[in-house]
């Protein structure tokens, strides 16, 4: 009996502090509308006084409340967003969220696979709804996420999710639609740090490129057969890349090295993505000439070299702007892309131009996915995404997620971090603004 | 076959032409005695004594192998054997100091078990008990002479060198010998010359030390250990090392760096000891020349000049560091500079990569303004002093060994050969005299009958060629031969043969043969004038090349961004400023901020005071700088002594890099001072080094003296080897109940070695008990790594019971769970604003922990543990209002003022007070937004950064960097050997960066997981 009892109290603690998970969202049955706030649309573009209203998950209205009138009853939900600013919701490029989720606990890790060349292998179906990272990057204004298996030279399929569902199958937005590749790397460390003995040219540099190509070559070979006497399951998972269905991501930052990966994709008809591309400050006229996007690397990195502009990296994302190559913003890893949002932040402080900024997070990052008809910026038609903010999103100084929508769907905002924070708080009878709830 | 008869051509021209090896009077003979005396007379010689003293027309007498007489006018006995040395120069032979000829292969005395930590040298019988030290190690004892070694050093004029077994810390006693064949007994000059030393573990396969500065600590309790066995120690226990180590103090101790800094590293344990080291340099000494002449340690520096790097793709170009471009210019000055400097230093031909460049590179640094007569000083007389073997050789006076060479010029002109090598007396040939050309390198006249032709000579590598030009355009190849005086030549004058034999000597050619007429004619080689022009434009033209020849300057650090003048605290004024105090005045508006001596003078409205600089501040805010209560930058080979479960004697202090970019970096993001943290890989890491980001000072300089002493404690994952791989599961402890006891089981033996200490008995000085017994008595302070509650409880609950504080909790990423008990305690938090997830031990950490700390009065900071944050601190400050409302001073006090209370420096620094250090910034913007940037960062009133500076020295960045590329490709095409472009990687450690950096190779126990 005493033993029931506790469990009860346990059971009703823990309720009141909600440690619990958050629950997937309910589909929108209502019509809402969000008015007074500063919309950013992520096409560049921006609102001051906007309206903004969405239905069965689709955006309806996207208007200047100066020039544009609306009848505000036929909305079940008015939400008053003075002061206040909307953005897309952002959409995590290159990460591992859901397939790790305590980096050194090797159980907990599903984003490396055996074997150089693993093209179908899929993240899709690791895809931890349930994680607990997850929510907390939700909190800072992510909605969706490329989930990128790693490792080798092939690494395997990625694919688009959003971060909320009861299933990796519900949670899907896009599946399968990226092949990943990491490309060698030119130079090889000899000797050691402190002797650093000539750091030297990476022999197998040719070797490995030459082991993609082979394979590239092999790929598009079988793809051309109707009717393969022996399936091979690697190569059919390649086939898309030549039909068009999916792009080739490949990991690579010097500018020499990025060239090459471009030239081979072009090759063989392929549609090559650069995910890092530290030095791609360097080629703009040729990424501009191929019409190459980037997923740029962590902006709020040190420089490549020595000698670099202290601010290099900071910058990349205004030069690569200004010459007019389309790039989003990235991060590396999983529970990191609760900072996602300042990469682009740094990037603004640094010279670029602000709606360029929240492009970088939304919309170009939709384009790479190849999903920008339907998501990444706030137009009538596509999909109701979007997050509410209390100041600037890109600045921790003001930065408060209030609302999110996936779909029209409102997001629990709510985690495990600040259930912490309010359970903790109430033993020590102290406030802290833990925005959730 | 053809090999076969070269070998034997070898064996001709490279055997010694005098009889000289005298059998072992010890030993029994086999045959009948043939002793020879070794009597020679070298006569009208241009012999060079010394380098201060050399006589023409000279003669000198050897016999026996030692040096007989020497001068000029003296009588040359009638036996002797006489050659003629006429237009000859005759040098001592040089003196190579560091070289393992004759050394076995180093071996190591046993394996490393796996998985395991190897605590003890697996050296057996009474010796130390680390295997990197090897005191007892005698190199003469196993000493084995080795021609085909000695032949590669005779040829570049060596005869005399000092071995040593290049392995390991301590590397036991080095032996002078000769480069003569024969017998050991001969060749050994003398037995035992100097104790060698170095920072390298070498086959030692013990882990400890794995750090520089685990190396400098094990030297230094050595020396503790030796001093305390000579006295108490020997009635304990005998230990042939610690004997040998005593008697080894005596002789000079030469000590083999790596880089610039570990001399002032090293020389700080000499100074310490009462020992002035010699160090084997690296050849970068140029780089901080000022500080290590005031070491006042003598030098032994290696010529191994960089090659230019092949810059023709200007993306490969990329890749090639600054520094490394730069040094490629400035290496051949090395030794000018160090000259000019007054530091005495001697040259070897240590890490040369080929030892045929070795005199080639000593003439490009003679090119460089280095002296002849300097140069010949640091190949004789200098090494001989060094070494304390002045009486034996080093010159050509009476009673030394007949150790010399004969060169054809003197020996640093550009053609100089080196034609034989006399060692102990017994001579080499390296290059016969009667193969060189009867006639020198110029333009003549050749006269064959009536027909006159232009001749020139040219001689390479001593072998001249002969050729004859008609007009510009065409060249006549004359084939010639030349033996004993008499000489032939024959070329084609259309077609036809000509063809002439006569004599040859002292420049003249004459004799008879056939015309291209086939007429039997007479023919004479005789001068003409373009000879002499032809001199004189070469001197010009030298003269050209010298002026063109504009190097770049020596930065500091020898770095990009470095300064080439050392910068100066000025009166500086900001004007009408957002001024963050800090203080109970809070933020101020509309502020004026006078920085003066240093030091921050006046705060206030409308300051009139006149300053030489002053700045406007309007729209902008004024702070004082941040604070990194943990950092692991500009440290130099490993952070982490993390070989045993406590290393109290290592010091980061020991091994601050100065010259890490990452010190500029981190100015550029408004930092001013740092604490270098050692690692967590143990629960007792080692000691702090607290700097202040003086770019471009020593490291010495770079220390913030008046800091309190600090060390870095760890708890958790890191110290049990938890994310190491499951292999690892033996070193103590592996559960953090295990953590505890070493706490309880340090901190009693510490109080007990107190007491023996305070009781007057003597006793062996142990520099980890010395360190723990600071933080009982509180003269030093805990910084510890730590993440979950129960071992944060765990360590304050040991600290009290050992009657002492804890200072600051670091990462304490659990500190909101106990944030009561640490107020109660008295405990400092320094956390992360919002990372988790690394590691299982972070799995309840809170981006609201700092708050939560604050909120109960927990002085709380914010840190970065890395290279990237730490210049974006100002933005993780901010967090703390994202997350938990802190409110905006609040925020910007944890990484200024809060830091500077747990670093104890608070007095000096952390706020904009009257009297307070002038540590400042500048900003943009607030400096809590993401808007914000540094514009100016000054320390100590001196402006270390400056974004319009900064904007201008990229510009001057990227033209040394052009005209550095320009003069690559240059020597490229001028046929100059290049090297292939390569990047130099930059180490950036964390907290459990475990690779071993002692060793010869690199060990990489590293593991990709949970990098804090």
């Amino acid at each position: 009996m005493k033993y029931i009892i506790s469990i009860i109290i346990i059971f009703f603690a823990a309720s009141h502090i909600s440690l619990a998970q958050q629950t997937p969202a309910k589909k929108q049955t209502k019509s809402i509308l969000i008015q007074n706030g500063t919309a950013h649309l992520g096409n560049g573009k921006k609102i001051e006084n906007s309206l903004i209203a969405f239905e069965n998950g689709k955006l309806t209205v996207i208007g200047d409340a100066t020039r544009t009138k609306i009848d505000a009853t036929k909305f079940s939900t008015i939400i008053d967003a003075s002061g206040k600013h909307i953005y897309p919701g952002f959409i995590a490029m290159n990460t591992q969220i859901g397939l790790k989720e305590i980096d050194a606990v090797r159980a907990t890790n599903d984003d490396w696979e055996v074997g150089g060349i693993n093209p179908s292998v899929r993240a899709l179906i690791a895809y931890n709804t349930d994680s607990r990272v997850t929510p907390t990057i939700r909190s800072n204004g992510v909605m969706m996420a490329q989930i990128v298996p790693r490792g080798g030279l092939i690494t395997g399929q990625s694919s688009v999710m959003k971060l909320d569902g009861w299933n990796w199958e519900d949670a899907q937005y896009k599946a399968d639609n990226g092949i990943h590749v990491n490309w060698p790397s030119p130079f090889n460390r000899s000797g050691w740090w402190a002797a650093p003995g000539p750091i030297t040219k990476n022999e197998n540099y040719d070797k490995h490129i030459q082991t993609i190509k082979d394979y590239l070559k092999e790929a598009k070979a079988y793809a051309q057969k109707s009717n393969p006497e022996t399936t091979n399951l690697k190569f059919e998972a390649m086939k898309g890349l030549f039909d068009g269905s999916k792009k080739l991501y490949i990991r690579v930052d010097f500018a020499k090295s990025i060239m090459e990966a471009v030239l081979m994709a072009k090759e063989y008809n392929i549609t090559p993505v650069i995910v890092g591309g530290k030095d791609s400050w360097q080629i703009t006229d040729f990424l501009k000439e191929h019409k190459v996007a980037i997923v740029l690397g962590n902006t709020q990195s040190l420089p490549v070299r020595e000698y670099d502009d202290i601010d290099q990296p900071f910058k990349t994302p205004k030069i690569l702007e200004e010459a007019g190559v389309t790039y989003s913003f990235s991060m590396n890893g999983a529970w990191e892309q609760r900072n996602l949002v300042f990469q682009a932040g740094q990037a603004a402080s640094y010279g670029l131009d602000y709606e360029a900024a929240i492009k970088g997070l939304t919309l170009n990052a939709a384009k790479v996915l190849g999903i920008d008809d339907t998501t990444g910026s706030l137009e009538e038609g596509k999909d109701a995404t979007l997050i509410i903010v209390k100041g600037d999103v890109l600045d921790m100084r003001t930065c408060v997620v209030e609302k999110a929508f996936i779909q029209g769907a409102e997001i629990d905002l709510d985690n495990k971090q600040k259930a912490l924070s309010r359970k903790f708080s109430e033993k020590y009878g102290i406030d802290i603004k833990n925005d959730e709830k | 076959m053809k090999n076969m008869k070269q070998n034997i051509l070898l064996l001709i021209i490279f055997c010694c032409f005098s009889y000289t090896v005298w059998g072992q009077k010890t030993f029994p003979k086999n045959g009948v005695y043939d002793h020879r005396e070794g009597l020679y007379a070298f006569v009208n010689a241009t012999i060079h004594k010394s380098p201060n003293q050399t006589l023409e027309n000279a003669t000198l007498i050897i016999k026996d192998g030692k040096i007989e007489n020497v001068g000029n006018g003296i009588s040359v006995p009638q036996d002797a054997i006489i050659h003629d040395m006429a237009g000859k120069h005759i040098y001592p032979s040089f003196i190579e100091m560091d070289s393992n000829y004759g050394m076995p292969a180093p071996q190591a005395a046993g394996e490393r078990p796996q998985f395991q930590p190897q605590m003890l040298s697996n050296k057996q019988g009474a010796y130390i008990w680390n295997e990197a030290l090897k005191p007892e190690f005698n190199a003469y004892e196993v000493f084995k002479a080795n021609d085909e070694k000695a032949k590669e050093l005779r040829t570049i004029g060596f005869g005399t060198v000092l071995s040593h077994q290049q392995d390991g810390i301590s590397r036991g006693s080095s032996t002078l010998v000769t480069l003569g064949t024969g017998k050991e007994h001969e060749i050994i000059l003398k037995d035992k010359v100097s104790h060698q030393l170095s920072f390298s573990k070498g086959t030692s396969t013990q882990n400890y030390p794995s750090s520089l500065m685990g190396g400098i600590a094990l030297i230094r309790q050595t020396y503790y250990d030796a001093q305390w066995y000579k006295t108490e120690g020997k009635k304990e226990e005998y230990n042939i090392s610690l004997e040998a180590w005593n008697d080894l103090n005596q002789l000079p101790q030469i000590f083999t760096i790596r880089d610039r800094l570990e001399i002032l590293r090293a020389s700080k344990i000499g100074k310490e000891f009462g020992q002035t080291y010699i160090f084997r340099g690296n050849g970068d000494e140029y780089m901080r020349l000022k500080e290590i002449k005031s070491t006042g340690s003598p030098l032994i520096i290696p010529v191994d000049f960089p090659a230019a790097y092949d810059v023709t793709d200007p993306f490969d170009a990329m890749q090639v560091s600054l520094s490394d471009m730069k040094h490629w210019e400035l290496a051949p000055t090395n030794l000018a500079r160090l000259q000019a400097a007054g530091i005495s230093f001697a040259l070897t031909t240590a890490k040369l990569k080929s030892k045929a460049d070795f005199l080639k590179n000593i003439k490009k640094a003679i090119k460089n303004g280095f002296s002849e007569k300097d140069a010949l000083a640091a190949l004789t007389t200098i090494p001989a002093k060094l070494m304390k073997v002045e009486n034996i050789v080093g010159t050509l006076d009476r009673g030394k060994v007949a150790n010399f060479i004969v060169t054809d010029k003197p020996i640093f002109e550009e053609k100089a050969v080196i034609h034989q090598n006399w060692i102990k007396g017994e001579g080499f040939v390296l290059k016969e005299f009667s193969k060189e050309a009867p006639i020198g390198e110029g333009v003549y006249n050749l006269g064959v009958g009536k027909k006159s032709y232009r001749l020139e000579i040219i001689i390479n590598d001593n072998k001249p060629s002969f050729t004859i030009k008609e007009n510009d355009s065409t060249d006549i190849k004359v084939k010639y031969a030349y033996h004993n005086e008499i000489i032939s030549l024959s070329f084609k004058d259309k077609d036809k043969l000509v063809r002439l034999s006569g004599t040859a000597k002292n420049a003249v050619a004459s004799g008879k043969g056939y015309n291209h007429l086939g007429e039997w004619v007479s023919w004479k080689i005789s001068p003409t004038r373009a000879l002499v022009e032809k001199e004189e434009k070469k001197e010009e033209e030298k003269k050209e090349e010298k002026e063109e020849n504009k190097l770049g300057e020596v930065t500091y650090p020898f770095l990009p961004y470095g300064w080439t003048e050392k910068p100066t605290a000025k009166t500086t004024l900001i004007k009408n400023a957002t001024v963050w105090t800090n203080e109970k005045e809070g933020i101020l508006e509309n502020t004026d901020v006078l920085l003066s001596n240093g030091k921050i003078t006046q705060v206030g409205k409308d300051i009139k005071t006149r300053a030489d600089v002053t700045i406007d501040g309007t729209g902008k805010h004024v702070t004082s700088g941040i604070i990194d209560e943990h950092a692991h930058i500009a440290i130099s080979r490993g952070v982490n002594e993390g070989t045993q479960y406590s290393s109290a004697e290592v010091s980061i202090a020991d091994v601050i890099n100065s010259e890490d970019v990452n010190i500029y970096r981190n100015l550029a993001g408004g930092v001013v001072a740092a604490q270098l943290l050692h690692g967590s890989a143990n629960p007792i890491g080692g000691q702090s080094g607290i700097v202040k980001f003086r770019w471009g000072f020593s490291p010495e300089e770079m220390k913030l003296k008046e800091a309190s002493p600090f060390i870095k404690f760890a708890l958790g994952e890191n110290v049990k080897q938890s994310n190491w791989g499951d292999n690892y599961r033996n070193r103590f402890p592996q559960t953090r109940m295990g953590v505890e006891e070493v706490y309880d089981d340090h901190f009693t033996r510490a109080k007990e070695y107190g007491k023996l200490k305070r009781s007057g008995k003597p006793y062996r000085k142990d520099l980890e008990m010395e360190t723990l017994l600071e933080i009982i008595e509180k003269k030093r302070f805990i910084t510890c790594h730590s993440y979950v509650q129960s071992e944060i409880n765990m360590l304050m609950k040991v600290a009290e019971r050992h009657g002492f504080t804890l200072n600051t909790f670091t990462h304490i990423l659990e500190g909101y769970k106990v944030a009561d008990k640490m107020k109660e305690h008295g405990a400092g938090g320094s956390t992360f604003s919002d990372w988790w997830a690394y590691k299982y031990e972070v799995i309840d950490a809170i981006p609201f922990n700092a708050a939560i700390l604050n909120k109960l009065g927990v002085i709380t900071a914010l840190n970065s543990d890395d290279a990237e944050m730490s210049r974006r601190l100002n933005q993780e400050a901010a967090k703390g209002v994202m997350y938990g409302g802190m409110t905006e001073e609040d925020a910007w006090k944890m990484v200024t003022l809060n830091p500077a209370i747990l670093l104890h420096l608070d007095k000096t620094m952390g706020s904009i007070k009257t009297g307070k250090d002038a540590d400042i910034v500048l900003w943009s913007d607030n400096p809590l937004s993401i808007y914000a940037q540094a514009e100016k960062t000054f320390v100590d009133g001196i402006q270390f950064y400056d974004k319009d500076e900064d904007i201008k020295m990229r510009q001057e960045i990227a033209q040394e960097r052009n005209r550095l590329i320009q003069k690559m490709i240059g020597e490229k095409e001028g046929g100059g050997t290049t090297q292939a472009p390569s990047m130099k990687f930059q180490q950036h450690y964390h907290c459990d960066h475990i690779d071993d950096e002692m060793g010869e190779q690199h060990n990489h126990e590293h593991h990709d997981h949970s990098e804090h």
